[in-house]
């Protein structure tokens, strides 16, 4: 490993890692007994993408997200039980009830919120961006969206604007290869959205999407170029959803062959042997970690089942600061 | 008092305001120094605030305004032109979905005090693509204020009270408003949102006018008078929020309604002003409510089409002896 990492630090990726995973494996299963209103959109399978960013990012850097938002709310570091609470409607939740499992945002952490219009993230990371280069910090942005987002106007718009002001921005693709049920394909003659880049004079990077510490490498040459003042970066994590698009969705539009590939390519089990077979962790501290962390997310659900919906009136409160 | 117009007025109420707070900008195409924007009323503020506050940009709507949002929630008081009204709708999702909603989807996290300023209205034979009237789209949207001045004073006072404010506001200006010229005191003062104002005093009928129809409804007024008919004139100034108390009060002394609104008929502002009339006031009437308003067509070119399909002081004139 390239990367100058303490032990805590490997640890820490590991257990947001796993928070993700096993916070979502939950999701999955409150919404398989039905305590989940609405629909969800699983992050499994791409929690090396928004830990590897994160990790790399200060409390005080500004991230924007999607309608698959749980990793990164996680990942910047917001409450698991605030966010739990949220997807099940709660007052007590980020959002007040108010926006659910696609709108989850934490001010206090960095995170300006998840739209869940495709795309529509990217313009409004770019004003986070401005407002940083107006007051002169060092501050960046780390803008996540799917490579379905590349093709809508919001992209090119945005990270031209980006690209002519020279804005701290990191502009981070998800691609899973499929929007919903189209394959990549389908949408674009070119096989890497890293080749936009061009378009717009900036540096593109194309990154294993499941490998965590490669993911942070690009994203701290992007960082440290953007707290420069040089300007943003597109970085494009080739990853892998293990679920369908949402709830209703048994994603058949994939082959069996396809999936068991990504699942073998499984970022938290990678990383997992890479903890061992280096011996920066061992057995016995990883399943310490495991514990903890499943603890954790017992702790999160029992706060979220036990928390009060909101009072119905408040529906009318928070349409005006 | 001295007089100055609409459009040195707004230059005044932007200068006053980025003065006193260095987190104000301004962001737009062509608003900088190479242009002053294209009604002018940004002209020679680069020079004043330089070009990182007077933002000229990419031909990129969607993106200009994302970017106002995203500057909004990190601390800063953008605002944002749009060249002509009828562009907003290439920044629809960015006003209606994500301005909108930041606060409230958020459960009152974040604050988006962004203003959105952008000229409307017909008159100057530039066609379908820079002449429509849109302000209703943005009234049907919880979560925007809607400011529509008709007067310099108004258009300065209100445009520093949006400034001031934590929500995002969507300010219409008419073209035909900019050269107009009207008196402004030299001191601080603002325009509250959400009160009327009685353009005229008046017993007989009650007319609410907007924007550019308040003037050709001040000038049907004075015909009228000639035949004996007083009418009074209210400007709500602002559509979100607006005053129906003003206008409720109004019709208690005079018993009759006219709504002149220079948008579509259909579903546009006067119909909802009407729709809040009839409901709430409707033993007050002595007269079915007239509205005065576009056709539903797109806005033509040729001056006797244009024409044809815009309000003016005729038709306001007979809506009123048709309520009388």
């Amino acid at each position: 490993m390239t990367l100058n990492l303490t032990k805590e630090k490997f640890a820490e990726i590991h257990r947001t890692m796993l928070e993700i995973r096993f916070f979502e494996e939950k999701v999955f299963e409150l919404y398989a007994q039905n305590l989940v209103p609405g629909t969800i959109h699983l992050y499994l399978g791409e929690e090396a993408v928004a830990v590897g960013v994160c990790s790399t990012l200060r409390k005080d850097d500004y991230i924007t997200s999607t309608h698959r938002g749980h990793g990164h709310c996680i990942a910047k570091g917001a409450e698991l039980k605030r966010i739990m609470a949220e997807i099940l409607g709660k007052k007590t939740g980020y959002c007040k009830g108010k926006g659910g499992s696609m709108h989850i945002a934490d001010f206090s952490v960095g995170m300006l919120g998840a739209t869940a219009v495709v795309g529509a993230g990217i313009p409004i990371a770019v004003g986070a961006g401005l407002s940083i280069k107006l007051d002169k910090t060092d501050q960046v942005v780390a803008c996540f969206f799917g490579e379905g987002a590349s093709n809508q106007g919001t992209f090119h718009e945005g990270i031209n604007m980006a690209s002519v002001w020279n804005l701290p921005v990191i502009f981070v693709c998800e691609n899973n290869l499929y929007a919903m049920g189209t394959r990549q394909s389908k949408a674009m003659k070119i096989e890497n959205i890293a080749d936009r880049a061009i378009a717009y004079g900036i540096p593109g990077i194309v990154v294993d999407g499941n490998d965590v510490l490669a993911v942070l490498e690009v994203t701290q040459r992007a960082v440290e170029r953007a707290r420069k003042g040089e300007g943003p970066t597109l970085i494009e994590c080739k990853t892998y959803r293990h679920k369908g698009h949402s709830r209703v969705d048994p994603a058949r539009y994939r082959s069996k062959e396809e999936v068991e590939e990504w699942l073998a390519k499984d970022p938290i089990k990678r990383f997992k042997q890479k903890l061992l077979q280096t011996h920066i962790l061992t057995e016995s501290e990883i399943q310490k970690i495991e514990s903890e962390v499943l603890a954790k997310i017992e702790e999160a659900v029992e706060f979220a089942m036990q928390s009060p919906y909101p009072m119905r009136e408040e529906a009318l409160e928070d349409i005006y600061a | 008092m001295r007089k100055i117009t609409f459009r040195e007025a707004l230059r005044e109420a932007l200068r006053e305001e980025m003065r006193k707070d260095s987190n104000v900008f301004l962001l737009g195409e062509d608003i900088g120094r190479d242009w002053g924007g294209a009604f002018k009323v940004t002209d020679g503020l680069a020079e004043e605030f330089g070009d990182e506050r007077v933002r000229d940009t990419p031909i990129s709507e969607s993106a200009i305004i994302g970017t106002a949002v995203g500057a909004a929630i990190t601390g800063k008081r953008p605002v944002a032109e749009i060249m002509f009204g009828d562009l907003t709708a290439l920044a629809m999702d960015q006003i209606a979905n994500q301005a909108a909603k930041i606060c409230y989807m958020f459960g009152g996290q974040a604050k988006c005090p962004l203003v959105i300023r952008t000229p409307f209205g017909a008159g100057v034979n530039i066609a379908s693509h820079h002449s429509q009237s849109l302000e209703a789209w943005f009234m049907h949207v919880p979560g925007l204020y809607v400011a529509v001045p008709s007067t310099p004073y108004d258009a300065k006072g209100l445009l520093k009270t949006a400034i001031h404010g934590n929500n995002p506001v969507f300010f219409c200006e008419h073209k035909l408003l900019y050269s107009i010229e009207g008196e402004v005191p030299e001191e601080e003062y603002t325009v509250p949102f959400g009160v009327a104002d009685i353009k005229r005093d008046g017993a007989d009928v009650t007319i609410v006018a907007t924007l550019y129809m308040v003037h050709k409804t001040l000038n049907a007024a004075k015909m009228l008078e000639k035949e004996g008919i007083s009418v009074e004139v209210i400007d709500p100034r602002t559509l979100t929020p607006f005053d129906k108390q003003a206008i409720i009060e109004s019709i208690k002394k005079t018993g009759r309604l006219v709504i002149v609104s220079e948008d579509c008929k259909t579903a546009g502002v006067s119909a909802e002003i009407a729709a809040v009339v009839a409901e709430e006031a409707i033993d007050y009437l002595d007269a079915p409510i007239k509205r005065v308003a576009e056709p539903d067509t797109p806005i033509p070119f040729s001056p006797p089409l244009e024409q044809y399909v815009i309000p003016d002081e005729k038709a306001i004139v007979k809506a009123v002896k048709e309520v009388i």
